[in-house]
């Protein structure tokens, strides 16, 4: 991400050091991560110390300080979907992906992340990727759908 | 702006209408525990040791004194069965992530706590926020801040500025009620520049021996 497309960020939101978050958010949505030189970039522009920076992108989950996959795996191990077999689902996906929930593969294809229930527990279990809600998956039909993506 | 009359341990106390609590007890010679208070930086109310009861129209309630301001004709009380029993609990809470504090080894004296009660997890950080407040408030340098949240969080130094500033500074050491700061921070000049970090102090306050405790001490952080 180069530096005009971050100021031009920072101008949508005035430049105010009081939407710093909606800042990163904006960055990490297009970005999908936060690098160190947009976060330096931000701090000089909105006249925010780094550390407060560094706090804010560590503390929300929403933040990722390391590249992250173009697409995103979210598996449901909330209660509902884990007695459905939500787990069985996550390790077929860390097979076929060779990373396990945090990480990202070499290519930056996928990330992966586990989260406790999605909020459509009747659909368990649920694999969401890019926001798009694979329900009543088996662990078998993992493949098909992580076929569609590269 | 009318002077605030009030009772804090069955003691007559004149308090400006912008002080809080704790000011007010400490300006009649009332003394009150605190870990994250310092009188130069801005109330934080994290470590909760401050606590007190206050009662309004018979009702007792707890708050936290450090943040609490002073009302009228409230009645205080700086220790009671139920307060000596929660400091107990945060005291025992804390020193499973700094059992060697002196300052928490000379309140858990006071207060009855057991070092041992809860399985330790050294982090020697007790999350007060006095180094990092003291940085960004009173030296403007926010060298070093919090990261992470919860049970993971901890300070953390911004190597640019660290480099620049922390070495004629180091103010922050003598505040950190864990000393854990300390440690950390020569631990990392150590790893960096090895050839200077056992050089004994310029300023002549600090001995070397002092500093080989805490370089060691350090070592324990990473274990
Ligand atoms: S390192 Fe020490 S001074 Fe800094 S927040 Fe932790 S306990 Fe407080
Ligand atoms: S538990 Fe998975 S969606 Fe609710
Ligand atoms: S001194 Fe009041 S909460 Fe720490």
């Amino acid at each position: 991400m180069d530096t005009d497309r971050i100021d031009q960020i920072v101008d949508k939101h005035h430049g105010e050091p009081s939407s710093l978050i909606q800042i990163l958010l904006d960055i990490q949505t297009e970005n999908s991560w936060l690098p160190r030189e947009a976060l330096e970039r931000v701090a000089e522009r909105l006249q925010v110390p780094m550390t407060r920076i560094q706090h804010i992108a560590t503390f929300y989950k929403a933040f990722s300080l390391v590249p992250k996959g173009r697409h995103q795996i979210h598996i449901c191990v909330g209660t509902a979907c884990h007695v459905r077999g939500g787990s069985r689902v996550l390790d077929t996906v860390e097979d076929l992906t060779g990373i396990k929930p945090g990480e990202t593969d070499l290519d930056l294809k996928f990330s992966l992340e586990t989260v406790n229930c999605l909020g459509c527990c009747a659909l368990g279990p649920v694999m969401e990727i890019d926001g798009k809600t694979h329900g009543k998956m088996a662990p078998a039909q993992t493949a098909d759908v992580l076929k569609n993506y590269d | 702006m009318s002077d605030i009359l009030l009772t804090i341990d069955g003691k007559e106390v004149r308090a400006k209408q912008d002080m809080t609590l704790l000011e007010a007890a400490r300006s009649a010679g009332i003394s009150i525990p605190t870990l994250c208070h310092h009188e130069k930086l801005e109330p934080y109310g994290a470590c909760r040791l401050c606590i007190v009861e206050v009662e309004t129209r018979g009702h007792p309630r707890i708050v936290v004194s450090c943040v609490y301001p002073v009302e009228k004709d409230i009645v205080v009380r700086t220790r009671s069965e139920k307060i000596d029993r929660i400091r107990k609990m945060i005291l025992e809470l804390q020193m499973a992530h700094a059992p060697d504090s002196f300052i928490l080894q000379d309140l858990a004296t006071e207060y009855g706590a057991d070092k041992d009660r809860f399985e330790k997890e050294p982090s020697f950080c007790i999350h007060c926020g006095l180094c990092v407040r003291y940085c960004a408030e009173v030296k403007k340098k926010n060298a070093v801040g919090f990261v992470d949240r919860g049970i993971r969080k901890e300070i953390s130094f911004i190597p640019e500025i660290a480099s620049k500033e922390c070495w004629n500074c180091k103010e922050c050491f003598e505040l950190c009620p864990t000393e854990a700061l300390q440690a950390a921070y020569v631990l990392i000049e150590a790893l960096i520049s090895p050839e200077t970090s056992f050089k004994p102090e310029e300023d002549g306050d600090r001995t070397k021996g002092d500093q080989d405790r805490k370089a060691r001490k350090g070592l324990s952080v990473l274990a």
